[in-house]
């Protein structure tokens, strides 16, 4: 595989319009327009297929160091490709903790090493990940990683003094803090959304406003001191119009929401099967109708996979001994087909904005989240959205096999990602 | 196979029938043989993740006179402390042919799992904070013995809902059986949505009292003060501890119920706990009754005759 | 747990009545009296029945006993439910009472009351239900139809009437306490087969 092979493309549909050709040579688009003549390049039949620009998810977990068991930057990266994604920012909480240079330049190199989708390494906000000191996060920032999100992902900054001084340090290398919105003596052994279901069920619930005033305070923060801030994982109708609210204001505040939320509901507890259990967890209906609008409005910027990969007995067990998270790499855009697209919420240039040029954006990744235009980089992702297909975690690329759509008919499937020109996934098939 | 993991799988006319059959069984423990042998060559395992010596003895009690052979597995000691999973075991049980498995667990859900892993019966001993549907069922035929009915009768639940199984399941099963329950705690132990439950809630004992044919306090543990949901021992006693002067309150016929252990003088005071309107006692002895039942009704025919 | 009435459909269109209810009278005051003579006079028996229809023949036998002789005879129900050796061929059935009289059964001569036997399973359930609540001094059985087909050792004492049959045929028997009349009415076997054994088969008078 090298940047000197020669695409061309033909019959996809830029951003879900006419079909056209594109030419991907030198790691970049050389030529766009129907008919276009190859010469000897390789020829892709893309005909009905939408050409969206490689996605950028701000929100993967891909485990190394420390749970290579669950996953790993080769297996992580593949899974991405797999998903027609070009670069995933890798978060912070492996062991060790991505909190130092080091640690971040490590799982940088491995990223460049697997070649099949750039990693963008998170920094933790606080030493360890324990919520009580700042991490070096200048020094994160200036390393070869050039860390510009940080993140404590998996724990909330849930000192508001702490949190101030994060979003305030950061600014001197125009990072962003990514908060994980959940109070912490709110959701004390919390298991599943606060309602009807775990009350019926028995779980320990977690409440919405748990979330809902974290964001709250963090945008008034934010708006406070002047700096950006991000929301991962939205999960409530409430987080939804606080954030639109924080926006009205002028507050610089973005916000994620994962493919899983836009579709599934709490009451899949039901089952007591952990493949649904999840943090934050699984709302209402009333949520996901929330969350999709929000999405579609631009309330919230993006979608971020929030995969969290978990060897099989973290699941097959009962609920409460049972890790949180789900894999998402390889079904967003199915989910975000059909959660968004068939429902006339998105169409394809504004899923293009949500999975590729805002994520690109916040994370401050140049080279990512382009427009297909004639010499930008060539990382291009073929999706066909006529076809369906049965998930089958089995089948998948990532090792871990916890994704919540097993057994579910999902639309839509990755024909081809070009990662500056080379494919990482052709047919369909991991290259 | 089916499975007895909810109080809400069961039909009225399925409850019914636990009922009436477990009338039918009490006479055993009057005989002087005190034993049947309709579950002569099936095995049942009696698999406690959590120490509760009366509910096993209970159902090991009932299994017994039902011939079947029982076999104990307590988490303690054995190769679950050691970290073996709940599915592995389950898979050795599943070896060692296990009819039935009477399983107590501290994990809402243990119990449904462990349907998904094995053949056999599974029998909801309890499971964390979701349901114990043998304890209601045992409630409810006590209710039945003493009150002659359950259909119309005024059942107060007092104490510590949000974190009772017992509740849980008695709400369930008190609706089906066409009971008017009330649930009687402070708002902090009661769940959010309860108002979506088929039952009333008050927060003030003194009212429903008077009202009440049953009154059915449950346990409350002192490490939930710790938690802030209430202030203090001495304040909820004085708010909803069945005490003389409260108990003095209820109509004559009306009797009181508890799940035991009881914490006298928290909840309940000894005067009250040893009164002959107080069914502390009888539970013990119609828990067996019913727990006979629900294993003969599971397990005696070629499938289960509950739980449909 | 009340027997269920047998509906006309349980019978069958083409089946034909063999026992009216004067014949069954009759054969019940014969056996009442029998059982005078057998166990002269009847001082220690106690009738128990078989759910469910061997109930309230049991309790019509004590009535004419009293009325003959003038003696109380305790009279209950046994039910054999727990100790049936079919319990897994088909799903838990219900329970049906078992009253044991306050005398007991210890030193007492007990007649079993069955309304049809059959293959003996039945009585072989009771014999073993008895033994775990007493010892009483002498068992004897007494059933309305005796219909042949024996599968284990066992006779009655006392027959209403022998009713040759064939195991493709189903004996039912209806009391007035339950189906608002009496009757024994024989039709052909309403499932596949006819071992007296499988209750799906057989006839009712093995399924109580």
């Amino acid at each position: 595989m090298t940047d000197t092979n020669t695409y061309l493309i033909r019959g996809a549909r830029v951003l879900g319009g006419e079909e056209t050709d594109l030419l991907l040579r030198g790691g970049r688009i050389a030529e766009i327009g129907p008919g276009l003549d190859g010469g000897g390049a390789a020829t892709v039949d893309a005909r009905g297929a939408v050409a969206l620009p490689g996605l950028v998810d701000l929100h993967t977990h891909l485990r190394e160091p420390g749970r290579e068991d669950a996953e790993t930057v080769y297996s992580g990266t593949r899974a991405a490709a797999m998903g027609g994604f070009t670069a995933v920012h890798a978060m912070a909480n492996t062991f060790p903790v991505a909190d130092t240079a080091g640690v971040v330049e490590q799982v940088w190199r491995l990223g460049r090493d697997s070649g099949y989708c750039d990693v963008q390494p998170v920094g933790a906000v606080t030493h360890g990940l324990g919520g009580t000191t700042l991490a070096e996060l200048g020094a994160m920032a200036e390393s070869i990683a050039a860390v510009r999100v940080f993140s404590d992902d998996g724990h909330c900054v849930s000192d508001a003094l702490l949190m101030r001084r994060a979003l305030e340090y950061v600014k001197a290398f125009g990072g962003v803090v990514a908060q994980h919105a959940q109070e912490p003596r709110l959701t004390e052994n919390a298991q599943m959304n606060e309602g009807v279901v775990s009350d019926r069920l028995g779980l320990a619930g977690w409440p919405a406003v748990a979330e809902e005033a974290i964001i709250a305070r963090d945008c008034l923060l934010a708006e406070h001191v002047g700096s950006r801030l991000h929301i991962c994982h939205v999960s409530t109708k409430g987080s939804v119009q606080i954030i639109r609210e924080a926006k009205r204001r002028g507050c610089d505040v973005t916000a994620e929401v994962t493919p899983h939320h836009l579709v599934l509901t709490d009451d899949l507890a039901e089952s007591y099967d952990p493949i649904f259990k999840v943090n934050p967890p699984l709302r209402t209906a009333d949520d996901v109708e929330a969350l999709r609008a929000g999405l579609a409005d631009g309330t919230i910027d993006i979608v971020a996979t929030d995969h969290a990969p978990h060897p099989i007995e973290a699941k097959e067990t009962e609920w409460s001994n049972a890790a949180m998270g789900m894999t998402g790499l390889e079904t967003a855009l199915s989910v975000v087909q059909s959660a968004m697209v068939e429902t006339g919420l998105l169409d394809w240039a504004q899923v293009a904005e949500r999975m590729s040029a805002a994520p690109a954006r916040i994370g401050r990744l140049s080279g990512h989240g382009r427009p297909l235009a004639v010499g930008e980089p060539a990382n291009v992702v073929l999706f066909d959205p006529s076809v369906s297909r049965e998930v089958d975690p089995a089948a998948m690329a990532s090792k871990s096999a916890n994704s919540p759509f097993r057994g579910r008919t999902l639309p839509g499937r990755v024909a081809a990602t070009f990662l500056r020109g080379t494919p990482t996934v052709l047919d369909g098939k991991v290259q | 196979m089916r499975h007895l993991l909810s109080a809400g799988d069961l039909s009225r006319d399925e409850a019914t029938l636990v009922l009436d059959t477990a009338k039918e069984l009490a006479q055993v423990g009057d005989r002087s043989v005190k034993k049947l042998p309709t579950l002569r060559g099936r095995t049942v395992v009696n698999l406690f993740y959590e120490d509760s010596t009366r509910t096993r003895i209970s159902f090991e009690a009932a299994a017994k006179r039902m011939s079947a052979d029982v076999i104990n597995f307590s988490a303690k000691g054995s190769s679950v402390s050691k970290g073996e999973s709940l599915k592995d075991t389950a898979l050795t049980l599943q070896a060692m042919g296990a009819d039935g498995v009477v399983i107590r667990h501290s994990s809402s859900g243990a119990a449904k799992r462990l349907s998904t892993w094995v053949d056999g019966a599974v029998l909801n001993a309890g499971d964390g904070t979701h349901e114990h549907p043998t304890q209601a069922l045992l409630d409810a035929f006590t209710m039945r013995e003493r009150m002659g009915r359950v259909e119309g009768l005024r059942v107060a639940i007092v104490g510590d809902i949000l974190h009772s199984r017992v509740a849980r399941s008695n709400v369930l099963l008190l609706a089906t059986l066409g009971a008017e329950v009330t649930l009687v705690a402070p708002p902090t132990l009661l769940p959010v949505s309860v108002r979506s439950w088929p039952c009333s809630v008050s927060y003030t004992l003194d009212e429903v009292l008077p009202k009440s044919d049953v009154v059915m306090m449950l346990r409350v543990q002192a490490e939930r003060m710790k938690d802030a949901f209430f202030p203090t021992a001495r304040e909820y006693t004085r708010r909803y501890g069945l005490d003389d002067d409260r108990f003095a309150k209820l109509h004559d016929d009306a009797i009181v119920m508890h799940p035991g252990p009881m914490i006298r003088g928290m909840e309940i005071s000894a005067a009250v706990a040893d009164s002959p309107r107080s069914t502390i006692v009888e539970q013990v002895a119609n828990g067996v009754s019913v727990r006979m039942a629900v294993l003969y009704l599971l397990l005696g025919g070629s499938e289960s005759a509950i739980g449909n | 747990m009340c027997a269920q009435k047998r509906a006309e459909g349980d019978i069958g269109a083409d089946a034909k009545t063999v026992l009216e209810g004067p014949e069954i009278n009759r054969a019940l005051t014969r056996i009442a009296h029998e059982v005078l003579e057998r166990t002269k006079g009847g001082a220690d028996v106690t009738l128990l029945g078989i759910p469910s229809r061997g109930v309230p023949l049991a309790e019509r036998l004590a009535k004419r006993i009293e009325h003959v002789e003038h003696l109380e005879v305790p009279c209950g129900s046994l039910d054999i439910t727990m100790y049936r050796d079919d319990l897994r061929m088909a799903p838990a059935r219900s329970l049906s009472p078992t009253n044991i009289p306050p005398e007991g059964i210890d030193g007492r001569t007990v007649v079993l009351v069955d309304d049809v036997l059959f293959s003996g399973r039945s009585v072989r359930a009771a014999l073993d239900a008895l033994n775990d609540l007493g010892r009483p001094r002498a068992v004897q059985l007494a059933v309305l139809v005796d219909r042949g087909h024996r599968e284990l050792p066992i006779r009655a004492d006392y027959v209403g009437k022998n009713l040759p049959t064939s195991l493709r045929e189903s004996v039912t028997v209806l009391v007035d306490e339950f189906d608002g009349r009496d009757a024994v009415v024989v039709g052909p076997a309403r499932s596949r087969g006819a071992r007296p054994t499988d209750t799906a088969a057989g006839g009712t008078e093995e399924a109580k």
